[in-house]
């Protein structure tokens, strides 16, 4: 078989560039910016603080609130600001993303709140916000059990590709584009799998191990980010 | 473990069943994780973590300054900067209060120190049946980052008495990162205030007391 062409050159499991860099913004209680090469995404939390409006209040444990967003200039074409279908979406996904690892139990009446905003996308936006927002979360001294790593699985044809980016969004060929992003917790859990396309059961199996393949290097880079704005701080 | 190393959730502090887990680390199987980012810290076996940043979260015995909110028929509701309010109980004010005018006592919009004495379901409940607690009705009150006090305070309290000692102020830290300064001259309470933002701005700095007898040193003069 010859060697499978990416569009942009990179090795099938070879993720883009990856930034990290913890403590972005000064007024956020934790803060984190990520980026997979040129798709980038902003992460600031606040809390855990009183949840409002009072009806919303849950007396039993504290609330994981996301919102994701994408900025209007984050793409070529202009989008519309403000909430869209696809974008609330994506917030309630980031939240059950992240739901498995925050112990807010104890926060009774009172809401950790997530903002996630895509500044550049190129694919793979949701998984750059859900790795920002576990990086910002720690920052903010909410309870975890330990961090969370997404990364987006492609299939094109009939070849898994790790680290998707737009132009293999819109893979023409063959059985065309499968898109699934997948988010693992630190014990090697999946907290989040999304699929959007076909794909056989067995190379489903094959996607999830090129997934804990690219965890490792994702945690990494989110581990050295914390530890670095931590180095200072000390 | 001699140095404080930085710790992210689910970091494996130790291994092995010769420690005990404390706050912010949790114990699965025979290792020592830790569930939230800080710096850990292990003393006489008994391992820790302490947070680098975050909110203020309201601890037993702490001593906070906070603002009257609301006053209810059996005390105060008090804004300690946290997501709950605290509550002053009339029990816990060591004078006679007339049930009918709480606000001689305590008006709205005043600030006040007070001793948090329990967290329950219910929330945080202070009290001020205590020496230095109590209305500040006279000084100035500044704001600085929660999780820089412990810097402010110094071991043992050092770097507060020398600031106490240098600026002739009663200074009130509050936990939640309220501070109140009260001197006899307003240029003495401003000199405070650039001492502790000094303090909190270079909180990294080891040796810290030390730095700061130096920058005493230096700013009085400029100050007289």
């Amino acid at each position: 078989m010859t060697e499978f062409k990416r569009p942009d050159g990179r090795k099938v499991n070879e993720l883009r560039k990856i930034t990290a860099k913890v403590g972005v913004i000064p007024n956020a209680d934790g803060s984190a910016i990520f980026g997979f090469g040129d798709t980038i995404a902003i992460a600031a939390v606040y809390g855990p603080k009183k949840m409002h409006p009072q009806h919303s209040q849950n007396p039993e444990k504290g609330t994981l609130r996301c919102t994701y967003n994408m900025m209007s200039f984050s793409v070529t074409e202009r989008i519309r600001p403000g909430p869209s279908r696809r974008s609330q979406e994506i917030s309630k996904i980031t939240e059950w993303a992240l739901q498995p690892i925050v112990m807010i139990d104890e926060f009774a009446g009172q809401v950790v709140d997530v903002h996630i905003n895509v500044l550049q996308a190129n694919a793979s936006t949701r998984c750059a916000g859900i790795n920002a927002a576990a990086m910002a979360l720690a920052q903010a001294g909410i309870p975890m059990k330990n961090l969370v790593s997404s990364v987006s699985i492609g299939k094109l044809d009939k070849q898994l590709v790790t680290d998707l980016i737009k132009a293999e969004e819109d893979w023409e060929e063959g059985e065309g584009p499968t898109d699934i992003p997948i988010t693992l917790t630190g014990d090697g859990k999946i907290s989040h799998i999304q699929l959007d396309g076909q794909i056989s059961f067995k190379q489903l199996r094959e996607a999830v191990t090129l997934a804990e393949g690219a965890y490792k290097e994702i945690h990494a880079a989110q581990e050295k980010a914390l530890k670095e704005v931590g180095e200072m701080e000390k | 473990m001699t140095d404080r190393t930085i710790v992210i959730p689910g970091e494996v502090i130790f291994k092995g069943d010769d420690y005990l887990p404390g706050e912010g680390t949790e114990k699965h199987g025979d290792e020592i994780v830790a569930i939230r980012y800080g710096l850990a810290e292990e003393t006489k076996k008994l391992v820790k973590v302490i947070p680098l940043s975050g909110v203020y979260l309201p601890r037993r015995g702490n001593v906070v300054i906070g603002k009257v909110e609301m006053i209810t028929a059996n005390g105060w509701v008090i804004n300690i900067n946290t997501a709950e309010n605290a509550f002053l109980s009339i029990m816990e004010v060591p004078r006679y209060v007339n049930k009918d005018d709480l606000r001689e006592v305590l008006d709205i919009g005043e600030m006040v120190a007070a001793k948090i004495y329990s967290i329950g379901g219910r929330g945080v409940d202070l009290t001020i049946a205590m020496k230095e607690l109590g209305r500040l009705d006279q000084g100035i009150i500044i704001n600085i980052n929660p999780n820089k006090v412990p810097r402010v305070i110094g071991k043992e309290g050092s770097m507060i008495s020398l600031i106490k000692d240098e600026t002739k102020c009663r200074i009130t830290v509050g936990q939640n990162g309220l501070i109140w300064i009260n001197g006899n001259k307003v240029e003495d309470e401003l000199f405070a205030k650039k001492a502790i933002v000094h303090v909190a701005e270079n909180s990294t700095i080891s040796g810290l007391t030390d730095e700061m007898k130096e920058w005493f040193e230096k700013n009085k003069e400029i100050k007289n």
